[in-house]
């Protein structure tokens, strides 16, 4: 069933993936996540769905696309991590940014976009 | 010939300066931008999702609405342009997206993806052309070392974007040419800044965007230019600083002799 959920998101078929390890080795948030781009990849295939949506890792996915870019068989991971990401924050009081939070982290610099992006981001 | 601008929300207020001279500087080359009416914010980050449609939605009004005029839509920020792009490849390839856009917007005219996006840098190196800016630069920046940073959004997927390669870029090195000053290649040209975790995770965006300075600085370059206003901040506010940070149209305003107009 979740990873039915996930499949519909994504798009992304897990299965393609060859275990290469490109992904990983071009991640710039490597050492943020617990589990690593082809490590994420490789438990949702095998439906260990519930333990990627409590790692702290699916917030720091930089949506950079290396992985995409570089993956050799179009897999394309950061789909995946968004997938898990937004199953976790479409549920009902599970947004992991609030509207309560913004004022204290504003900055007169910050410009639209980082409150933009961080709300599509981060909140459902 | 005029182009229909789409200029985004930043550009209307912090990254002010990456309109107000990108502007400028297109009047005098002769491809004056025009902002089409009534956009939207695109949403900054482009959609990942294959289930959202709303999301969606003002990048294809204002995709839309271009293609009555001309069929280019043409954007300055890196967010804008990476967005608006894939989604008008959505709204091309896929079936489900298009089918479900179209529906709910009502169009007069059901949208199929035909306007074609372009970046400002496309316009200056496909339409313009560098040995033509070149020609027309009074105030070339001699002796300058700048760094082009590129970041993320602009090259990948680069199969959806086509906007350069996306491992060994070099159009804004050449536009470093082309206004006289000199380009220095550093290895984290194409690294992600932090992005948008900036403001949640503030200690981690400073980490990525600390790490590209230092490779800049190091490569010897004395500035940095952007397209986006969101890596202007991070690479600026989250960083010691060691390295300034310009917008390229600024440069090119300069390069161009269009500063001393400056209101
Ligand atoms: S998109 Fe996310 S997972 Fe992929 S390389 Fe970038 S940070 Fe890593
Ligand atoms: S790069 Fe692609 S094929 Fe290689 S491990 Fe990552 S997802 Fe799998």
């Amino acid at each position: 069933m979740l990873m039915d959920t996930i499949a519909a998101i994504s798009g992304v078929n897990p299965r393609k993936c060859m275990r290469c390890g490109k992904c990983s080795g071009s991640c710039p948030a490597y050492d943020e996540m617990e589990y690593h781009p082809h490590q994420f990849v490789s438990m949702v295939e095998s439906g260990r769905i519930e333990e990627l949506m409590a790692s702290k890792g699916i917030y720091t996915c930089l949506s950079c696309f290396a992985c995409i870019e570089r993956c050799p068989r179009s897999v394309e991971p950061a789909r995946l991590i968004e997938a898990v990401r937004l199953a976790v924050i479409r549920q009902q009081g599970k947004n992991h940014l609030t509207p309560e939070q913004i004022p204290q982290l504003l900055d007169e610099d910050l410009p639209q976009q980082a409150i933009t992006s961080a709300f599509r981001k981060y909140k459902r | 010939m005029t182009y229909p601008y789409f200029p985004g929300c930043t550009l209307k207020t912090k990254g002010a300066e990456l309109d107000a001279c990108g502007r400028k500087a297109a009047e005098a080359l002769g491809f004056p931008l025009e902002e089409i009416p009534d956009w939207q914010c695109c949403g900054a980050v482009y959609p990942l999702a294959k289930d959202e449609i709303a999301t969606r939605l003002s990048s294809v009004r204002a995709l839309a609405a271009s293609r009555e005029q001309g069929g280019k839509l043409v954007t300055l920020c890196s967010a804008c342009y990476h967005v608006l792009k894939r989604v008008n490849g959505d709204m091309r390839n896929d079936d489900d997206i298009r089918r479900k856009v179209n529906n709910y917007l009502e169009l007069e005219l059901p949208y199929f993806g035909e306007t074609k996006v372009l970046h400002y840098l496309e316009v200056l190196r496909d339409t313009v052309g560098w040995d033509e800016l070149k020609k027309k630069v009074t105030k070339p920046l001699t002796g300058r070392k700048i760094g082009a940073y590129y970041g993320c959004l602009l090259l990948r997927p680069s199969r959806e974007l086509g906007f350069d390669d996306p491992e060994n870029p070099s159009i804004i090195e050449d536009f470093i040419r082309a206004i006289g000053a000199e380009p220095v290649i550093y290895a984290m040209r194409n690294e992600c800044c932090g992005g948008y975790t900036t403001m949640e995770n503030n200690t981690y965006a400073a980490k990525q965007a600390q790490k590209i300075v230092d490779n800049a600085r190091n490569c010897g370059a004395e500035m940095l230019i952007t397209a986006c206003p969101l890596c202007m901040y991070n690479l600026t506010k989250n960083t010691d600083g060691s390295v300034p940070v310009k917008y390229f149209t600024e440069l090119l305003a300069e390069a161009l002799g269009l500063e001393e107009q400056n209101g």
